[in-house]
């Protein structure tokens, strides 16, 4: 089959490999018809995640259909048209069992830290991703589902990441009615975290970027207030001045470790590599959000130390959360939402990319050419 | 004013909102967000076993002194290999408490580069950095206009991308001339 290889630092490849095989009596065999490429895929492009391996195929946001089962599988058989949720999930563990499928204990022999995720380096489990034909899908009966008649692939793909994990970034908030909401980051989690802000009663949604066209994006997506920090020298006192001092109710950091706005964050971080990641967007969301009001990190940090500013967080009482999403939970709620036309996550995909020029379509979403929000991957099996 | 009691007037009107937003608080009820609470019991999660039926390990598959055994499933992608491997067998020696076992393994991941280039020029199928980069959507994706006159913060910095990757190959360059002038030199001894 063809799928995409890592070669090393921004450096990707499309090659010939085997067609995953059943390897447990849960496994499913999937024929992927749609991928995408996720903002957090940079982070293993540009070498930020350790234990990224060359030949890795990435891929944690996919649909396909089923081509394979193992023997212990009941609820899906051959043929049927499924989307995959990024967490890979045993159903039964300590957590499990309490509905955070993100930290499955039983699939990441790697690390303790987090579950199971396709096509994210061997510190999520060493599992290839859906960038290629074929992928190998574990616990079948667990994670994935079928793709209801209604539902077009493209809002199905992104309901196996960005939606849910942006929903999910609004839930965390705790959002009460008329709480005034900042986004840092117009990418695409920070896009579904903006609109779902407004789901959850928010009487204000700001959202932050340095790139123009996103912010358009946020503008016409989620109707959300915009602001391009580059345009102020100091973004956290112009938000405390627009909420008359006081702060925002709650900030959510959708930008994760490589955000920009520092230049010494980025060159310790992204460049060097001597901290896990440029906690510029969290660090301002820690100083602009009030006193005693609530932070998400939904962005994606690398495991090693960032230079965080926990002193504030700490001398403010603020109520820090996160987690990474436990995607199938969300799935009823937001199925819900698309039918009824509440949500309509495809609105925000802008590329459409053969498997064959992956390498380009990550140098875009990577170098943010082309007005590039979210590429979405058709490899040719399908 | 957050000066006094009141909470300031920052926010719009919520009934304006709904009418203006579709979907405004439909989620407002915290019943209705699937994640509260955080952690809620579910005995329907598709699992039909208490513990998973274990999948065979074909390698001495490498895992986290965290867990207290080899998890029934495993990823089982690019097995470690060479030198790099050494390094990532290693590091699973330390905790995933211990800076260590991060850095050795973004060390061997460096070191996979090295040696996967390598070996792909050895079996003839080099890397080619013109399309292995993706460089050429530059010419096909407004390259230049995405960057100019965009406020782009990250344009400051691009230039520490261009000085990294010559340091890069300059290091590579001035190790690899060392080495040729030890072995040159160590021919010239033996003779």
């Amino acid at each position: 089959m063809r799928a995409m290889v890592y070669r090393g630092p921004y450096r990707v490849r499309v090659e010939e490999k085997e067609i995953p095989s059943i390897e447990h009596p849960n496994d499913a065999i999937v024929r992927v018809t749609r991928a995408a490429i996720c903002g957090s895929d940079l982070h293993l492009y540009h070498g930020m995640m350790p234990d990224t391996r060359v030949g890795m195929t990435f891929g944690h946001e996919f649909t396909g259909i089923v081509e394979a089962v193992g023997a212990s599988v009941q609820n899906l058989q051959r043929g049927d048209h499924v989307l995959v949720p990024f967490n890979i999930s045993c159903g039964s563990c300590f957590f499990c069992v309490r509905e955070l499928y993100s930290n499955c204990h039983n699939t990441n022999a790697n690390a303790s830290a987090v579950g199971g995720i396709y096509g994210y380096s061997h510190t999520a489990g060493g599992y290839d991703g859906g960038q290629g034909e074929y992928v190998r899908v574990p616990f079948a009966d667990v994670g994935p589902s079928k793709i209801p008649e209604w539902m077009d692939e493209e809002d199905a793909v992104l309901l196996t990441d960005a939606c849910p994990t942006g929903y999910f970034a609004a839930e965390l908030g705790e959002i009460k009615e008329g709480d005034v909401v900042v986004v840092f980051g117009a990418g695409p989690v920070g896009l579904f975290s903006a609109k779902s802000s407004w789901l959850m009663g928010a009487g204000r949604v700001i959202v932050i970027d340095h790139l123009d066209y996103r912010l358009e994006m946020a503008k016409r997506f989620a109707q959300a207030e915009t602001i391009n920090f580059t345009e102020h020298d100091d973004i956290v006192m112009h938000l405390k001045k627009i909420t008359d001092f006081l702060g925002a109710d709650v900030c959510i950091d959708a930008v994760g470790c490589e955000a920009d706005g520092s230049f010494f964050q980025v060159l310790t971080s992204s460049k060097l590599k001597l901290q896990g990641g440029s906690p510029v967007a969290l660090n301002w969301a820690i100083d602009s959000v009030r006193k005693a009001g609530n932070v998400v990190a939904i962005g994606g940090y690398g495991p090693l130390f960032s230079a965080v500013k926990f002193g504030d967080a700490m001398n403010k009482g603020l109520t820090i959360r996160t987690n990474q999403c436990s995607v199938k939970r969300h799935w009823p709620r937001l199925f819900e939402h698309v039918k009824n036309g509440v949500l309509k996550p495809s609105e925000i995909v802008t590329h459409r990319i053969p498997l064959e020029e992956i390498a380009e379509g990550y140098h875009i979403m990577s170098s943010k050419l082309d007005h590039c929000v979210k590429p979405l991957v058709l490899p040719q099996a399908a | 004013m957050a000066y006094t009691a009141q909470k300031p007037k920052i926010a719009y009107d919520t009934h304006e909102l709904r009418n203006r937003i579709v979907g405004w608080g439909v989620d407002l009820d915290p019943k209705n967000r699937p994640a509260v609470p955080k952690e809620k019991f579910n005995a329907n999660t598709g699992a039909h076993w208490d513990f998973p039926e274990r999948q065979v390990e074909r390698w001495p598959r490498e895992k986290s002194p965290e867990h207290k055994f080899l998890t029934p499933v495993f990823g089982t992608a690019c097995p470690p290999k060479g030198l790099s491997g050494a390094v990532r067998r290693y590091a699973y020696t330390f905790s995933e408490g211990r800076t260590a076992h991060w850095l050795l393994l973004l060390g061997a991941d460096r070191l996979d580069v090295i040696e996967s280039r390598l070996g792909a020029l050895l079996r003839g199928r080099p890397d080619n950095p013109i399309t292995e980069t993706g460089v050429l959507s530059e010419f096909k994706r407004h390259g230049i206009r995405s960057r100019i006159g965009q406020h782009r913060a990250d344009i400051k910095h691009q230039a520490v991308d261009l000085l990294l990757f010559a340091a890069t190959y300059a290091a590579i360059g001035s190790a690899v001339y060392s080495l040729g002038r030890a072995v040159a030199r160590g021919a010239r001894t033996d003779r």
